[in-house]
C-alpha cells in the first residue's frame, strides 16, 4: 500500500511541522475564564460584579443576537483603583452548534481585547487568532449597537466570525450601561 | 444549535416559584432592619438562586444538541427547442445530531433526505453525509474519524443555504469536485497562529472510472481495495482574504488493477477576497486520470475534466445581497464539451438563518441551453 505509507509519512512531518505535542487537556479550552480575568486585571482581579437586565436591555441583546436573550444576569469585572472605565467581560454565543466563549475587554467604551477562550464547533476555530481577534481593537458603538468598524469574514468560518463579532457588540453595549449607572 | 433536553424547565419554574414566594412572604412581615453583611448574604443567596435558574433553563448547556438547513427551490427554465422545466421541489432536509463526550471528543452527525420522498421508484434519497467522531489532540491539533466531507472547495463542507448565493449549487463545484463529496476514513487537522491550517486525510475512494460524480459510493459497502490521500492548505491570516489548495490522490478510479483506467489526480485551487461588502471568489478545479492507451475512446476523452467560476457579490446591507457567476466546466467527451453558465441574481435574509433566493440563469448549448430564473428558500439553525 504505497499511498498508506506515503500518507503516513506526509502526517508525521506535518505533526512536527506544528509542533505537535501530544496533551491530555482538552484542545478547545484555550484558556480558562478566571485565568483570562487574572491576565486583564495584572493578576489582581477585582470580585465580580453582577449586572441585571432590565427588559429594554434584554430586548437590544436579543436584537444583537438575532434570537432571544435568555439569561438574567451578566456578571462583569470592573476595575476599581485607577481606571474605572475598564470592564471585563465573558460572554458566550453559539457558532454553527456550539458555544464559543470569549472574554472581552473594555476600556472608555473601546474594544481593547477580544479572546476566543473555549471553542467548541467543529470547523471556524481560525477565530481565535490574532489576526481575526485584533480586528476589534479600538471598536466603538455606533447607532446604539453597531460597531464602528468592518469586521471582515474568515470562509469557512462564516458563523464562528458572526457570533464572535455579536459578543464584542454586546460587551460595549453592557459597559456602555454599567459606566452610566 | 439548540440543545435537547430535558424537562428542566419545570425545575427552573419551582425555582422562580420558590423565590415569588419568598419575597411574598418577606413582605408580609414589618420592616425589619438588615445590616450590611445580611443584606451581601441576602443579595449573595439570591445571586445562588438566579445562577440555578439560569443554569436550568439555558438549554444551550447540554452535552447533546441538534440543528439543521433545509431548502426548495422553483425552476422555470426553457431551451430554445421548447422544453421547460416547471419544477417545485424541496431540495435538501437535513438534521445534524451532535454530541460532547468530554472536553476534547465530540460527535458530528449530519442526515438528509433530499427531494422529500425516499424510496424505491421515487426521486429522492436518505442519507448521511456525516458522522464522524472529533478529537482533540491539542490546541493546534485535531482528528477525525468516521464519515466525513472531503476538505475541498468552497461548498463541499459549508453548504447551508443562507451561506451562499445562488439557489442551486453552482455547476464547477457539483460536476467536477463532485460536491457534497463525503468518504470514510481519518483525518488530521491543525492550524497555527499565522493563519496557515491543513488537513490530510485518508479516506476511501471512487469507484466510477472516468465518471467522477458516479464515482461517489457514499460510504454505503464501499469498495476499498484502493485509497484515496487528500491534503489541503488554507491561509486565512490577511484580512479579509481565504487562499485555499487540495490536491487528491487516487490509486485506481474503478477499484480494479486490471482494466485501463488507473490513478487520478485531483487539484482544487480557490481565493476569497472581501473587502468591506464587496466579495470576489474564484475556483478552479482539474482532474487528471490516468487512463491507457488501449481504453475505449469515451474513457480516453475524459481523462481530463475541470472547471472554473468567478463570482462577485455585495451587500448591499446586511439583509440584502446581490451576486453575477460566471461558470465554466468540461467534463470531457466527444467535440466540445465545454459547459458554461452565467448566473446573477440576489439574496434576501429576513433573519440572518433564513434567506430568500432568486436568480437567472443563462446556459451555452452544450450545457443545455436552459436559461430562465430559479426561487428558492433555505434556513439553518
Amino acid at each position: 500500500m504505497p499511498l498508506m505509507k506515503t500518507s503516513l509519512t506526509l502526517i508525521t512531518l506535518l505533526l512536527i511541522s506544528f509542533n505537535f505535542v501530544p496533551v491530555a487537556t482538552a484542545g478547545g479550552t484555550y484558556q480558562q475564564p478566571a485565568d483570562f480575568v487574572n491576565e486583564v486585571f495584572d493578576n489582581t482581579a477585582p470580585k465580580p460584579s453582577v449586572l441585571w437586565l432590565k427588559k429594554d436591555l434584554k430586548e437590544q441583546l436579543s436584537d444583537i443576537l438575532d434570537h432571544p436573550y435568555r439569561g438574567m444576569r451578566v456578571r462583569y469585572w470592573r476595575q476599581t483603583d485607577k481606571d474605572a472605565a475598564r470592564t471585563a467581560w465573558i460572554l458566550e454565543e453559539t457558532g454553527k452548534e456550539k458555544l464559543i466563549t470569549t472574554g472581552i475587554v473594555v476600556n472608555k467604551g473601546r474594544i481593547e481585547r477580544v479572546k476566543v477562550l473555549i471553542f467548541r464547533e467543529s470547523r471556524g476555530w481560525e477565530v481565535r487568532h490574532d489576526f481575526f481577534t485584533d480586528q476589534f481593537k479600538d471598536a466603538e458603538l455606533q447607532n446604539n449597537t453597531q460597531l464602528n468598524k468592518h469586521i471582515d469574514n474568515i470562509s469557512g468560518a462564516t458563523l464562528s466570525v458572526r457570533a464572535v463579532r455579536k459578543l464584542a457588540q454586546i460587551a460595549l453595549l453592557l459597559d456602555k450601561t454599567v459606566q452610566q449607572k | 444549535m439548540k440543545k435537547v433536553l430535558l424537562n428542566k424547565r419545570p425545575i427552573a419554574r419551582s425555582l422562580a416559584s420558590a423565590i415569588t414566594l419568598a419575597f411574598t412572604a418577606a413582605m408580609a412581615q414589618p420592616a425589619v432592619a438588615v445590616t450590611d453583611e445580611e443584606f451581601r448574604e441576602l443579595q449573595e443567596q439570591f445571586n445562588h438562586l438566579a445562577d440555578q435558574v439560569e443554569e436550568n433553563s439555558q438549554s444551550s448547556k447540554s452535552d447533546t444538541t441538534i440543528g439543521g438547513y433545509g431548502e426548495m427551490h422553483y425552476n422555470h427554465l426553457s431551451d430554445d427547442l421548447g422544453n421547460s422545466i416547471r419544477e417545485l421541489d424541496f431540495h435538501r432536509f437535513v438534521l445534524f445530531v451532535n454530541h460532547e463526550f468530554n472536553d476534547s471528543i465530540r460527535f458530528f452527525s449530519e442526515f438528509e433526505i433530499e427531494h422529500a420522498i425516499a424510496g424505491d421508484g421515487q426521486n429522492g434519497e436518505v442519507e448521511i453525509e456525516q458522522a464522524y467522531v472529533q478529537f482533540d489532540l491539542n490546541g493546534n491539533t485535531r482528528a477525525n474519524a468516521g464519515l466525513f466531507l472531503v476538505p475541498v472547495g468552497i461548498l463541499n463542507e459549508t453548504h447551508e443555504p443562507p451561506t451562499f448565493y445562488g439557489v442551486e449549487r453552482n455547476p464547477v463545484e457539483k460536476y467536477i469536485i463532485p460536491t457534497t463529496w463525503w468518504e470514510g476514513g481519518a483525518m488530521l487537522s491543525g492550524n497555527n497562529p499565522s493563519g496557515l491550517s491543513y488537513d490530510v486525510a485518508l479516506t476511501s475512494g471512487l469507484d466510477g472510472g472516468t465518471d467522477i460524480r458516479k464515482g461517489r459510493q457514499k460510504v454505503s459497502k464501499a469498495n476499498a481495495r484502493n485509497l484515496a490521500a487528500t491534503g489541503r492548505v488554507r491561509y486565512t491570516g490577511t484580512r479579509g482574504l481565504t487562499l485555499s489548495g487540495t490536491a487528491q490522490y487516487q490509486d485506481d478510479m474503478t477499484q480494479d488493477s486490471a482494466d485501463d483506467i488507473n490513478s487520478a489526480t485531483l487539484v482544487e485551487l480557490h481565493a476569497r477576497w472581501a473587502i468591506a461588502d464587496f466579495t470576489l471568489t474564484g475556483l478552479y478545479a482539474r482532474w487528471d486520470i490516468d487512463v491507457a492507451d488501449t481504453a475505449a475512446a469515451a474513457d480516453k476523452e475524459k481523462d481530463v475534466q475541470s472547471g472554473a467560476y468567478l463570482e462577485a457579490s455585495y451587500k448591499i446591507t446586511p439583509r440584502w445581497g446581490v451576486f453575477a457567476r460566471q461558470n465554466e466546466w468540461d467534463n470531457g467527451g466527444a467535440g466540445d464539451t465545454r459547459e458554461t453558465q452565467t448566473d446573477f441574481g440576489i439574496n434576501y435574509w429576513p433573519h440572518e438563518d433564513v434567506v430568500i433566493k432568486a436568480d437567472y440563469q443563462v446556459q451555452n448549448d452544450i450545457a443545455g441551453n436552459f436559461d430562465g430564473f430559479n426561487l428558492g428558500i433555505g434556513y439553518q439553525f
